[in-house]
């Protein structure tokens, strides 16, 4: 494994793999003096970001310099059509300053695999487009082993905007690779089509199905998509598919609640849900930067498995 | 000057010889060499009429840095066509007689193939108000399809309109059928990869919506419609229905959407991005189907150079489309059985014959008979070539065969008697001199 | 102790022959129950000692030495893990390895004296890497090194305080150490030099 790109591409085996460096990491640096490693000095990991995003940014910082790498924060313009310098320009330039390891996050689906022609170093895919967010998968894997002691023979319901959520994509191939039921629920707007060969089972009601469901993933609407009709209202989405105390009851008691954030409360999430102790969504956070460590590790210092 | 071509194949009239005289066959059959005339060994060769592209985007005037009429005539010549109908989305776009006629001038210029600009349907290619056909169509261009390809005519009552007016001059209207609103976004095909890929879908009903629609109008108001490069297999369907029926339509498909399906946007390399996109296995076959049936009257390349930097980039940030007119004729014939197995005469009628007839060029389309334009090409059915995009006559490089061995190879091109390629290397045609024969490979020797 | 052969084809006046045992089972316990005295001795007793193996075979040796510290001064001397894999400075070099657990004494390290144990000491990157780590996780008293096979070739400035056997060797051989809890058996053998 040379880049992270998806975790389609992941074997069984190397998921488990980053899953078990993942314990391994947080333990190796929580309630330490000293929370920082020396494993990467001298490497450089370049944030190629061409979306906000301050969280997953963070998360990749925090990440890399725990492990002592030196870190470059490249933000490149928020729109992929502006005019601007070309993504492959943007590579070289990153090449020739020798980066390590790039972390992009880019609009376009398929640009971090495009990024791998034109650079040596290990690429990291921190989201693109709607297609793929492999350490958000993996770091809802670990929380949900964390938290329910095992992947194996779960039920996950995956609810929303199936259609335009890289986060589902990533989460549908990772956690049926690891033995998961997975459960997509949503009006059939936000569904994509020719989807039956997905490792997936496919529900348009949510209340039917809460109550076999170990962990239940909503997935953050954009108020946009109500202008291309992909549904009439924001009331009428919470009332058809947000997740609020009534529904939380109708799960099993050791069933949790996880948002890759960040949310619309009220929407698909009501309040009192994202606060209760069934939610993982903070813990997400803490063990996101935790799997960044692991994939970082793998990535930086051989790239072999 | 004559120049006799001896023993090809004639496609259904047996191996035979052709002399041809001042730009025209003069006799066929068992021929002997008059004096003077230059020989051309053809055995082993297949004869066809010269290849009619009626879709080419030659990029002139605007995207000079895409192709010129030059270059995109010499990729023609170096494919095996003889006649190349340019559409009208050239910067400024062709939708006045001043522009088509710039760009039939520059074709005669250029002397590798005829060129037969297209006009566009609507000022600008905007679908709001109808450009001068009529002057078009006056004009020394003498344009009688019309087109705002790259854009569907998606207002219908403005179809409907187009459709009515070139009637008046036989014209007909070539439609680039996509539902704007269906796929506002789209990057490729709607399916299984789509959704995986996670790239946006352009679904098979934009098309398939549009194609019904218009067969309708172009009935209701009794005129000739075209489809330009159908690519779904309801397309082909419901055109079959209205062919069954009397409704005058013809339809063309163009090679990748005779050969590639979208699992190759798995590579998110755009050298595959095109528009229509490529579609499913199931699409590939029935449209293989439509063409071997003649529910798809033609091949037609959509060539559409693109420079490199609007290919090296991210998928959605690239223009669509690839490069057709050096590789059409090898992809048809793989798409029709292969070299051993396909129909020569319906290779010929597929990619010479129909598309000629469709877009009125009366000279080319025609077998070797006397009197006729000397417009054919000589290929080798059992020389297979390997696509090397850096070898190509185009000024650009996205094929999407790069490295593929493709059947058959282009030997020779004849526009009006003058080679415009021997030996499959392109020959130098403007000013045309008279020129000794045995200095080029494939010619056998000089009789005297 | 074993007598190093002589006229071996590959190895000099000194060295072992190729793929040779140099230790047995029951050297190594002998070794091993050498080792437990000097420490006894050498620390007068062990008091606020703690002994961390370094991953893999220095967790068995440190268990052992454990066990026959307490069978020899009757009290327990806490051992722990001490996983270096992220201190590594080969990192860009080796295959992947996989991240140990770092287990220590419930007591910590704090102010004790750390003896770290490993099963062979070469050119002492492993030590350094320990170091290194042990320094990240708190501020013990006094380091020692404890080995079971010092194959020389050092490569900084580095000894250990207890050596079970020095054994001469080329750079290119290999010294495997086998023990009961990973390897089924216990030995030492000397490989490698053929293929030179």
């Amino acid at each position: 494994m040379k880049h992270l790109l998806t975790t389609e591409q992941l074997s069984r085996s190397e998921a488990e793999l980053i899953l078990d460096l993942t314990g391994r990491m947080a333990s190796a640096v929580s309630g330490r003096e000293i929370r920082k490693l020396p494993t990467l000095r001298g490497r450089t990991v370049v944030n190629l970001f061409y979306e906000d995003s301050t969280r997953t940014r963070t998360s990749f910082e925090t990440a890399a310099k725990r492990l002592s790498a030196d870190v470059v924060n490249f933000a490149a313009k928020a729109s992929s059509v502006s005019k601007g310098e070309s993504l492959k320009d943007t590579a070289l330039t990153l090449q020739s300053m020798g980066a390590d390891g790039v972390v992009i996050r880019h609009p376009a689906s398929g640009a971090p695999q495009r990024l791998t022609e034109w650079v040596d170093g290990a690429v990291l895919n921190a989201g693109d487009g709607t297609h793929a967010h492999p350490t958000q998968a993996l770091l809802d894997a670990y929380t949900m082993r964390e938290r329910l002691g095992g992947i194996d023979g779960r039920t996950v319901a995956v609810v929303g905007d199936i259609l335009h959520s890289r986060v589902a994509r990533s989460n549908i191939w990772l956690l049926s690779k690891l033995g998961a039921r997975v459960r997509l629920v949503g009006p059939p707007t936000l569904l994509p089509r020719a989807i039956e060969d997905w490792p997936v089972e496919i529900s348009y009601d949510l209340d039917a199905s809460l109550r076999d469901t170990d962990a239940i993933m909503l997935l953050r609407v954009q108020h946009e998509r109500m202008h291309d009709a992909f549904f009439p209202t924001a009331n009428e989405y919470a009332r058809l598919y947000g997740l609020d105390e009534r529904r939380l009851g109708l799960m099993p008691d050791h069933a949790i609640v996880m948002h890759p954030g960040p949310m619309n409360r009220g929407m698909e999430i009501a309040a009192a849900v994202a606060d209760s102790p069934r939610a993982t969504i903070t813990e997400q956070v803490a063990n996101g930067v935790w799997v960044r460590m692991a994939v970082l590790y793998l990535l930086l210092t051989n790239g072999e498995l | 000057m004559s120049t006799l071509i001896k023993g090809a194949d004639l496609v259904g009239r047996g191996r035979g010889d052709v002399l041809v005289r001042d730009g025209r066959v003069v006799e066929t059959g068992t021929v002997s060499a008059p004096a003077g005339a230059s020989v051309v060994d053809a055995d082993g060769l297949v004869l066809l009429p010269g290849l009619v592209d009626l879709h080419a985007h030659l990029r002139e005037p605007g995207r000079e840095d895409a192709e010129t009429v030059l270059t995109g005539t010499r990729a023609a010549a170096k494919g095996g066509y003889t006649a190349v109908c340019a559409m009208a989305n050239s910067y400024p776009v062709a939708d006045t007689a001043g522009v088509v006629e710039q760009v039939a001038a520059l074709g005669r210029a250029a002397a590798h193939a005829d060129v037969q600009p297209l006009g566009a349907v609507s000022v600008g290619l905007a679908g709001e108000r109808l450009a001068e056909i009529g002057a078009m169509a006056d004009s020394a261009a003498r344009v009688r399809m019309f087109s705002d390809d790259g854009h569907c005519v998606s207002d219908p009552r403005l179809m409907r309109r187009a459709l009515e007016y070139v009637k008046t001059f036989g014209g007909l209207i070539a439609q680039h059928a996509e539902e704007p609103r269906l796929t506002e976004g789209a990057q490729m095909n709607e399916g299984a990869v789509s959704a995986e890929l996670g790239l946006p879908g352009w679904p098979s009903v934009a098309e398939e919506a549009i194609v019904a629609r218009d067969v309708l109008l172009a009935e209701y108001v009794g005129a000739r419609i075209h489809f330009c490069h159908v690519s779904t297999a309801r397309s082909v369907e419901i055109i079959g229905e209205a062919k069954a029926r009397g409704v005058r339509v013809t339809a063309e498909v163009c090679p990748h959407h005779l050969l590639l399906t979208d699992e190759r946007a798995r590579t998110y390399d755009p050298v595959f991005k095109v528009n229509p996109p490529l579609r499913t296995a199931d699409d590939v076959a029935a449209l293989r189907g439509a063409l071997a049936e003649g529910v798809v009257d033609a091949v037609a390349t959509d060539h559409a150079p693109h420079p490199p930097q609007d290919k090296d980039c991210e998928w959605p940030a690239a223009r669509p489309g690839m490069l057709g007119l050096e590789t059409a004729l090898s992809i048809t014939v793989a798409a029709l059985g292969g070299p051993d197995a396909c129909d020569w005469d319906m290779v010929a009628e597929r990619t010479s014959r129909a598309p000629a007839r469709i877009a009125g060029l009366d000279a080319h389309g025609r077998d070797p008979e006397p009197g006729a334009e000397a417009n054919f090409t000589l290929v080798d059915p059992a020389r297979t070539w390997t696509v090397a995009p850096s070898e190509l006559a185009s000024r650009s490089r996205n094929t999407p065969y790069a490295g593929l061995e493709l059947p058959v190879t282009v030997q020779a091109t004849f526009l009006r008697g003058r080679a415009t390629v021997l030996d499959g290397e392109l020959a130098p045609v403007a000013p045309p001199a008279p020129r000794t024969r045995a200095d080029a490979g494939l010619v056998a020797e000089e009789i005297e | 102790m074993t007598t190093p052969a002589r006229g071996a084809p590959s190895g000099g006046p000194d060295r072992p022959p190729p793929g040779k045992q140099i230790l047995s089972a029951d050297d190594i316990g002998r070794v091993l129950d050498r080792i437990a005295h000097q420490i006894l001795e050498k620390t007068k007793g062990a008091p606020d000692t703690v002994l961390l193996g370094i991953p893999t075979r220095g967790v068995a040796l440190a268990g052992r030495l454990a066990d026959r510290i307490r069978r020899f001064a009757g009290h327990d001397v806490p051992a722990g893990t001490l996983d270096i894999t992220l201190y590594r400075d080969d990192l860009r070099r080796q295959a992947l390895r996989p991240l140990g657990p770092t287990d220590l004494p419930p007591g910590g390290i704090d102010d004790h004296r750390v003896i770290l144990v490993d099963d062979v000491l070469f050119s002492g990157r492993t030590v350094r890497a320990a170091l290194n780590a042990l320094y990240d996780l708190g501020r013990p008293a006094s380091v020692q090194l404890a080995i079971l096979v010092d194959r020389g070739h050092r490569e900084l400035p580095i000894r250990a305080d207890y050596v079970g056997k020095n054994i001469p060797t080329a750079r290119y051989e290999n010294v495997q150490v086998r023990l009961t809890e990973y390897d089924g058996t216990d030995g030492v053998v000397l490989t490698g030099g053929e293929a030179q």
